[in-house]
C-alpha cells in the first residue's frame, strides 16, 4: 500500500490540480452549466442520479464482457491460424489490416440494417475493434520467438505442434497481453458506440439521452463512467498478466 | 551405448563450400573435441548431425543406424544456454524427455543435486549467473533421452575463472556416466583438458586436418594444466592451427 502511494502521488496530484482549476474557472468565468458543468455539479449528479443510471452501467459491462471475450477468442484463433499457415497469412494479413480501416461509425448502422437491434450487431462491433490488437500482437509474439530456441527444439526432435505449444505460445504471452490491454479499453468504447445505434439500455443510451436534452452534467457522468470502466478492465488484464507471467525479470517491461 | 560415425560430409551454402569431406568417428563413451578457428563451419556440422539441414553428400550413423537428416537423434546444447525463460530450472531440464512423453521428475531432482544445483529447482533462468545457466543446459542434455551429446562452445561466453570451474565441473559430471560427447571449441587448452581425442579442422572450407590422441589419465585434475606435457601438446596443436592460417 505504501508503495502504491509512493508511486501514485504524482499523477494523482496532477488530476486533483486539474479538477481544482476546472472548478475555480467555472465559478470565476461564470460558465453556464449546460455548456460546461463544474466538477462539483457532475459529482452531485453522479451521486444523486445513481438509481437512474446504474442499470445502464450494468448493461454496458455485460455487453463489454461478452464482446471482449468473443473478440479475444476470434483474435487468438485468427492469430494461430495465420501463424501456423504462412501462406494463409500472406493472403489474409492485408485484409485484416484493411478491416481496421473501415470506420466503425459508418459500419455500425449498416450492421443494424443487416442484423436488427438485438445483441448481434453490437457484439460484432466490439469483436471487430477487439480482435485486431490481439491478433496482431499474438502473431508478432509467435513470430519473434528466438530462432535459437526453435533450432534447439527442432534438433531435440520436437514436432510442429510441440514447438507451438511449448515454445511459441508461452513466448507470445507477454506480447499477447499488450494486445489484450489495448483491446480491453477499446471494448468499452466499442460497447458505448454500439449502444448509440439503438438500444434501450447502456451508457451509450444514457449519454445520447443526456446530450439531446442538454444535460451536460449527465454527459460528463457518462464520460467518467466510461473512463472508470476502462480502468477496471485494464486492471483485470494486468492482474491476469501478473498471474500468468511470473517469470519475467524485474524492471523489464513491468508496465504500470 | 552410442557410437557416431561421420562419413564424407560435404555441405555448401550459396555455392560456397563450408564443409569438405569430413569423416571421423566418436566411439562409445569417448569425449572428442572439434577444434578449429571461429567460422570454420563447426556449428554447421552440428546442425547437420542434428538434422536441421541435410548434407549435400555423406551420411551420419549412430550405432550403425543412418540418422542423416533425422531430427531428435542427438542431444544438443547450443552456444548460448537456450533455456526457456518461463520455465523453472526443474521444468527446463525435463524438457528433452517431456518431448517424448516420459518426464521423470525424481531423476531430474537427483541429477540437479549431483550437478551442484540443488535448491535451484524453482528458480527461473534470469535469476541464475551465466555459468549456472550453462550447467542447467548441460544437465538438460544429460537428461534427454538421446545418449549422444553434442556441445557447441558451451563455455565461450564465460570469463576465464568461471570457465575453468565449469570445465572441472563438466569433467566430474561426465565422469559419473560417461556418455559419448562431441565438443566444439576454439580454445586449445579447453580441448586438451577435456578430451580423449582432438580433431583439428581447417577453415574455408572446413576439412579434417589432423587428429590428436590425448593420453592424460582420468579423472583429470587441474594440475595437469601446468605440466610440461600439457604445454607440449598445446604447442604441437598450436603449430598445427598456425599452419592452417
Amino acid at each position: 500500500m505504501h508503495k502504491v502511494i509512493k508511486a501514485g502521488w504524482r499523477p494523482l496530484l496532477v488530476i486533483i490540480l486539474l479538477f481544482i482549476i476546472w472548478e475555480l474557472s467555472s465559478t470565476f468565468f461564470e460558465i453556464p452549466s449546460w455548456l460546461l458543468p463544474a466538477p462539483s455539479e457532475i459529482w452531485q449528479e453522479g451521486v444523486a442520479g445513481w438509481p437512474n443510471y446504474h442499470h445502464h452501467i450494468w448493461s454496458t459491462i455485460q455487453l463489454t464482457v461478452i464482446g471482449f471475450s468473443i473478440g479475444c477468442i476470434v483474435g487468438l484463433m485468427v492469430a494461430i491460424a495465420l501463424h501456423l499457415m504462412p501462406r494463409v497469412r500472406e493472403a489474409f494479413y492485408p485484409l485484416m489490416i484493411l478491416s481496421q480501416n473501415i470506420p466503425i461509425i459508418v459500419l455500425a448502422p449498416l450492421l443494424v440494417i443487416w442484423f436488427g437491434f438485438g445483441m448481434m450487431p453490437k457484439i460484432i462491433v466490439i469483436t471487430l475493434v477487439c480482435f485486431f490488437p490481439i491478433a496482431v500482437s499474438a502473431v508478432d509474439g509467435f513470430r519473434q520467438t528466438s530462432q535459437e530456441l526453435i533450432h534447439y527444439m527442432k534438433m531435440a526432435g520436437a514436432s510442429k505442434g510441440q514447438i507451438f505449444l511449448k515454445l511459441e505460445l508461452p513466448h507470445a504471452l507477454p506480447s499477447l497481453f499488450s494486445g489484450l490491454k489495448i483491446s480491453a479499453t477499446y471494448s468499452v468504447m466499442g460497447a458505448v458506440i454500439s449502444e448509440w445505434l439503438g438500444a434501450n439500455r447502456g451508457i451509450g443510451v444514457y449519454m445520447t439521452l443526456a446530450s439531446s436534452s442538454f444535460r451536460t452534467d449527465r454527459v460528463f457522468v457518462a464520460i467518467f463512467m466510461i473512463m472508470i470502466l476502462c480502468m477496471l478492465f485494464f486492471l483485470v488484464i494486468i492482474s491476469l498478466e501478473k498471474l500468468f507471467i511470473k517469470w519475467r525479470p524485474k524492471g523489464e517491461g513491468n508496465s504500470k | 551405448m552410442s557410437q557416431l560415425i561421420v562419413e564424407n560430409i560435404r555441405k555448401s551454402f550459396h555455392k560456397k563450400t563450408v564443409l569438405d569431406d569430413i569423416s571421423f568417428t566418436v566411439e562409445d563413451g569417448e569425449f572428442v573435441s572439434l577444434l578449429g578457428p571461429s567460422g570454420s563451419g563447426k556449428s554447421t556440422l552440428f546442425h547437420l548431425i542434428g538434422g536441421l539441414y541435410e548434407p549435400d553428400s555423406g551420411d551420419f550413423y549412430l550405432d550403425g543406424k543412418k540418422i542423416t537428416g533425422k531430427r531428435g537423434s542427438i542431444s544438443y546444447t547450443p552456444q548460448s544456454p537456450s533455456l526457456f525463460p518461463w520455465r523453472t530450472v526443474l521444468k527446463n531440464i525435463m524438457l528433452g524427455s517431456e518431448l517424448f512423453g516420459k518426464p521423470d521428475e525424481q531423476e531430474a531432482r537427483v541429477m540437479l543435486e549431483k550437478a551442484g544445483l540443488g535448491g535451484y529447482e524453482n528458480a527461473y533462468p534470469h535469476q541464475l549467473s551465466g555459468g549456472m545457466r550453462q550447467r542447467v543446459a548441460f544437465v538438460r542434455s544429460l537428461l534427454s533421452p538421446q545418449s549422444f551429446i553434442c556441445l557447441d562452445e558451451p563455455f565461450s561466453a564465460l570469463d576465464e575463472l568461471t570457465r575453468l570451474e565449469m570445465q572441472k565441473w563438466l569433467l566430474a559430471i561426465w565422469g559419473q556416466n560417461r556418455r559419448s560427447v562431441l565438443f566444439i571449441t576454439h580454445s586449445i587448452e579447453e580441448a586438451i583438458f577435456l578430451s580423449d581425442r582432438i580433431i583439428v579442422l581447417s577453415s574455408n572450407p572446413a576439412t579434417l586436418k589432423r587428429e590428436f590422441k590425448i593420453p592424460f589419465p582420468r579423472p583429470r585434475e587441474e594440475d595437469i594444466l601446468l605440466t610440461e606435457e600439457f604445454l607440449k601438446w598445446k604447442k604441437e596443436i598450436y603449430q598445427e592451427l598456425k599452419v592452417l592460417q
